[in-house]
């Protein structure tokens, strides 16, 4: 790999990212935030929720953002600059493997997910107050599962990012990001699901529960949650495999 | 010194629609092969775009590749620039193979694709700042070498804005400015003057002109036959996926037989009226096709009375006579019996 070259596409990012600040935050915050403040301050405010539920909940509206996040930061300029604006065609031919491109494209929606992520988190705890209970004892397990979930973020906007025509992007919303946002486990834990025992077998083909019940495991092992060893194996296939595919898409994409 | 270019026996046979890296026009007019079309269904798409081209471009030369869309010029930039994967045959560039040596290729050449494709997040000097930096060019040479190019391509007044309002003669500039950054020994331009205002096209030829005194390769596409005939050296000339004629552009007019091109329209053709007008003197081949008949010959306004006569000897009417002088244009008609233009 060259480094250099690799360095400079990574500043790219971060300079095209810094410009939109404002608009990253709100695309990525507004919509955790009033989450958040309903179902975590109005529901369990009114006695509608129990004040546990605060907890139960931050850790899955922190995946979900980081999931969402990083899928979008990959796969929405991959779609308009392969299809339409051509913009990637330069990177393209820097002197560079085309595949490291791609992983640097990984990088960068990682690094977003990451702060969106962070970002989130400190919002929720706000929000929230110190009812939430999030606890970091265990910061090892926190950074590794953050980590994963990042990587399943991004790897998974290469994918989608590489595989979605321009005017199919309203399908991929409504066709994909929505059922895995409703049975991603984010307003509920997996457990939850035992009275519809198909479904919770099926959920689990949705790589969104492995981020919220990672979470939860790594900042409220209080409540119920899938173990953290079973998520992160989990996580780690999932990686794999959408790094793997997301690379060949890549690359098919890039050449005739 | 200077950095040449080889092709040989390159062929492309796309197996699905080529999605960006052959360009828009890259197999434009190309027809899926198959012969019937109860076949054609069965069989998978399938498009020649080369059909075994070889060429030689010597270091230090402006090479102009003139067809038609579709011919496969794009896709034998596509080929040089890494972003087409040959289905047989070699392209090399200097002492690498493009397609097995790509990273090592990729800092010899510099690309302007026919279709602007600048960086809309970014400023013009943003674009080259960055560009230079993906070049691993130290920070304070790529300020400069920004600064220069801005300055050249008249493009300072705009060069702190986002490129997104740019016009369209602005972007092409713009293109051809990134590519020279890094001072690639071999430069690919695929349709470089298309959309440009006869002002910006002469300072487009005049920069290329000067960027090879350099001793540095050019490589343009063009169907534009007047631009190969101002710009290039050498020139080959390529229709479905063959090179039909290849030489320098004095070379090439020569070639054709007789140098002038007429085009008749009678009101009635006839084997007769043929036998009549290749009798004509200076004429060297007559080819009717209908009621259009095409003279080639060492003359063209003298021969004009003869035609009267001959059509009206033939006992038809002389509806349309259309004279052209030697051009590349002419040349590619005689080898094709179609217009370059169409």
């Amino acid at each position: 790999m060259n480094v250099k070259t690799f360095l400079a596409m990574l500043a790219r990012d971060a300079h095209v990212a810094r410009r939109n600040i404002w608009a990253l935050l709100t695309q990525t915050m507004l919509q955790p935030l009033l989450f958040t403040f309903v179902f975590g301050r109005v529901m369990t405010g009114s006695g509608m929720m129990p004040a546990s539920y605060k907890g139960m909940l931050a850790p899955g509206i922190m995946g979900m953002s980081m999931v969402m996040t990083g899928i979008q930061a990959v796969s929405m300029p991959l779609i308009a600059e392969f299809q339409f604006t051509r913009e990637i065609e330069d990177r393209l031919l820097a002197p560079m493997r085309i595949e490291w491109l791609a992983v640097e494209k990984i990088l960068a929606g990682m690094i977003q997910a990451l702060v969106a992520g962070t970002v989130v988190m400190l919002a929720a705890w706000l929000v929230l107050g110190g009812e939430v209970g999030l606890n970091f004892h265990r910061p090892l397990v926190f950074a590794a599962v953050m980590v994963l979930v990042a990587l399943l973020s991004a790897a998974g906007g290469l994918m989608l990012g590489c595989s979605v025509g321009q005017t199919q992007i309203g399908l991929m919303f409504s066709l994909v990001i929505a059922p895995m946002i409703f049975f991603g486990c984010v307003y509920y834990p997996w457990s939850a699901l035992r009275g519809f025992p198909v479904l919770q077998k099926l959920v689990l083909l949705n790589p969104l529960v492995y981020a919220s019940e990672g979470l939860r495991g790594a900042l409220v092992p209080q409540v119920p949650h899938i173990p953290v060893a079973v998520v992160a194996g989990a996580l780690l296939v999932i990686d794999a495999g959408l790094i793997v595919g997301g690379l060949k898409k890549f690359y098919g994409k890039a050449v005739s | 010194m200077g950095v040449g270019v080889c092709i040989k026996e390159l062929r492309k046979v796309y197996t699905s629609p080529p999605p960006m890296a052959a360009g828009p026009a890259g197999f434009g007019t190309m027809g899926a092969r198959g012969a019937a079309p109860k076949q054609k269904q069965k069989k998978a798409f399938e498009i020649v775009a080369l059909d075994g081209i070889s060429l030689e471009i010597r270091p230090g030369e402006i090479f102009g590749l003139l067809g038609p869309n579709g011919a496969g010029k794009s896709t034998t930039i596509g080929i040089l620039t890494t972003r087409v994967r040959p289905t047989s045959g070699e392209a090399r560039i200097g002492k690498f193979d493009v397609w097995r040596q790509q990273v090592e290729t990729k800092r010899l050449i510099g690309v302007v694709q026919q279709r602007p494709n600048l960086d809309f997040s970014l400023t013009a000097r943003e674009i080259l700042l960055f560009h230079g930096a993906y070049y691993g060019i130290a920070k304070g040479e790529r300020a400069r070498r920004a600064e220069e190019l801005l300055q050249r391509f008249q493009l300072v007044t705009r060069a702190d804005d986002m490129v997104r309002g740019f016009s369209g003669g602005m972007m092409q500039r713009l293109s051809i400015a990134r590519a020279m950054v890094h001072d690639p020994e071999v430069l690919f331009l695929d349709e470089p003057s298309t959309g440009l205002d006869p002002q910006t096209k002469l300072l487009l030829w005049e920069i290329i002109r000067e960027y090879n005194k350099n001793g540095k390769t050019i490589l343009l596409t063009t169907h534009n036959m007047d631009e190969a005939d101002a710009l290039c050296h050498r020139i080959a000339i390529v229709d479905h996926g063959h090179v039909i004629a290849q030489g320098t552009p004095a070379e090439l007019k020569a070639a054709i037989p007789g140098g002038y091109l007429v085009r008749v329209h009678v009101g009635k053709g006839s084997p007769e009226l043929v036998e009549r007008l290749q009798l004509l003197p200076g004429v060297t081949e007559v080819r009717a096709d209908g009621n259009a008949v095409d003279l080639y010959a060492d003359r063209g306004g003298a021969l004009i009375g003869a035609i009267v006569a001959a059509v009206g000897e033939s006992g038809t009417e002389l509806c349309d006579v259309h004279i052209s002088e030697p051009s590349l244009e002419n040349l590619f008609l005689h080898h094709t019996g179609r217009s370059l233009r169409a």
